[in-house]
């Protein structure tokens, strides 16, 4: 979907570094921001946490059938990824396919190009992951 | 609260309907379920419909009130209700619960989505709006990837096999074969599945339920007036509807559906049945993986069992439990808004007798398990046969 320059902009903390949130009251990191700790609603102590961008894939899939602004680029891996800190988000992984991939690969958040609405228009830019060289 | 009965049922043939439009569409099923009821119309004090994405894919917001225009219900109060993929059975329990407090009398219930008139990549991405569009969706995910994501997760978990997987869509295109009303009649083997196209790693095309035109309508009653309109009333036993996450990426297990097991868990206690009890069930498989955990989820079979109880055939008509006797979202076909009022269509005409040639012989309890997202909605409804 098309994502408005507005909207792009108040994403960019989040998308471009992984900032996320942490509960001082019961130490639970969220990714992305929240403002309401779910676990302890109006008790939390909600502060923003910079992730390190360690994690470990905890599933993944090889999209074939593209979302529009990602036709040029299939296959590519998509995982769900548990950060070193307990929060997961989901992201692509860059520079592999299914057959290099297994649960629980470490990976390490890398900056890229995410998408474009069109050649003329908005390049949108965030996280993905690389598997980390053993 | 007063005891709910369903009176009358009608749907239409699911499937591409090019001929056709939304308000043509669901002016029938709800015809249908009127005839069906023996009413005129004039009965009905209120109206809910399930509808996911009438706004994204025909342009038609306020769907309400182009509904009671168009069925000559003109002034009820009328009321959309959506939940994604669950929108169906959320209008459901609204309209249960209208009927069960005391506001309305007798409510008509319908279910639609018009899903053809654009093409199937627009449509693909509007239905990922089920999901977290900014955070899941944005980055590259898709609808299916999400869960081809659960199935990775369950098959690694369980040891589970994509032959598993695939023969929960054989089993769903046999019932659909004996479903005049269902988009795909034809029989598939494991093998057509396996060599389908890839969707998203491990989920081919016939894992997945197609895009679907169609609309279904139910007329609710209290119980205790229900023989008015009807000599077969079924009664609505158990309402139940849990939340989630919206991202699948923030729930502490994938291989499974928490709110579709909290939801579960609920309606059995609601209804006094345990899920052996259960005759015929009509559940959520969008994806084939969807249908193995909501066997799981519902306690037909433990844990990581889902699998190997389907490539086995248990979940046939005929065996342990048949699911999806209409051929479920995979064969039957799953125009969003309308598969959860499709599914109690299905189960009424179970537990009447009514069902043709997928009849599953002394049904008496039937259940709908109808989930939204990636799981972020779930509702389980409970139905019995009124002797």
């Amino acid at each position: 979907m098309k994502e408005s320059i507005p909207l792009t902009w108040r994403k960019i903390p989040d998308r471009y570094r992984l900032l996320g949130s942490l509960c001082k009251n019961c130490n639970s990191h969220y990714f992305p921001a929240r403002h309401v700790c779910p676990k302890c609603r109006r008790k939390g102590k909600i502060e923003s946490y910079q992730f390190s961008g360690r994690g470990r894939v905890f599933s993944f899939t090889e999209i074939h059938a593209p979302p529009a602004g990602f036709e040029e680029q299939i296959p590519y891996v998509m995982a769900i990824v548990e950060l070193a800190e307990g929060a997961r988000c989901t992201g692509e992984i860059v520079d592999v396919l299914k057959k290099d991939m297994q649960i629980g690969d470490e990976v390490e958040m890398v900056f890229r190009k995410i998408q474009s609405n069109d050649p003329e228009g908005l390049i949108h830019y965030g996280f993905k992951f690389k598997k980390v060289k053993k | 609260m007063r005891k709910v009965a369903i009176v009358g049922v009608g749907m239409t043939k699911f499937g591409e309907h090019w001929e056709r439009g939304f308000r043509d569409l669901v002016t029938e099923a709800g015809v249908k379920a009127l005839e069906d009821a023996g009413m005129s119309g004039a009965e009905i004090s209120a109206g809910y419909v399930g509808t996911m994405a009438a706004g994204s894919l025909i342009g038609q917001e306020h769907t309400g009130a182009l509904i009671a225009d168009y069925m000559g219900l003109n002034p009820i109060p009328i009321t959309r209700v959506e939940g994604a993929c669950a929108s169906g059975s959320l209008a459901l329990r609204q309209g249960l619960m209208a009927v069960a407090s005391g506001m309305h009398d007798v409510v008509v219930v319908g279910g639609v989505e018009k899903m053809t008139d654009l093409d199937t990549a627009e449509v693909s991405e509007i239905l990922g709006g089920a999901g977290d569009q900014e955070w899941e969706l944005f980055l590259g995910a898709t609808f299916p990837g999400l869960y081809a994501m659960m199935a990775r997760r369950y098959m690694h978990d369980y040891k589970a096999t994509e032959e598993m997987l695939a023969s929960v869509a054989v089993k769903n295109h046999k019932h659909g074969s004996m479903n005049p009303l269902a988009q795909f009649q034809n029989e598939i083997t494991i093998q057509d599945v396996l060599d389908s196209k890839m969707v998203a790693d491990p989920l081919k095309i016939l894992d997945c339920s197609p895009l679907t035109d169609g609309a279904a309508a139910v007329v609710l009653a209290p119980l205790d007036i229900a023989k008015k309109y009807t000599d077969t009333p079924i009664e609505i036993v158990a309402s139940a509807q849990a939340s989630d996450t919206i991202a699948l990426h923030n729930r502490s297990s994938i291989a499974g559906v928490k709110a579709a097991q909290i939801a579960a868990q609920a309606a059995y206690k609601q209804a006094g049945v345990s899920p052996s009890q259960i005759r015929v069930a009509e559940v959520h498989d969008c994806f084939t993986i969807a249908e193995l955990m909501a066997i799981e989820d519902l306690g037909f079979f433990s844990k990581g069992k889902g699998g190997e109880a389907s490539l086995n055939g248990e979940t046939q008509i005929g065996a342990k439990i048949p699911v999806n006797t209409s051929g479920g979202l995979k064969a039957c076909g799953h125009p969003v808004g309308a598969t959860g009022i499709k599914q109690a269509v299905e189960i009424s005409w179970q537990l009447q007798g009514e069902a043709g040639k997928r009849q599953v012989s002394g049904a008496d309890i039937g259940l709908s398990h109808n989930v939204g997202g990636s799981g972020a909605t779930a509702v389980v409804h409970i139905y019995k046969r009124v002797n």
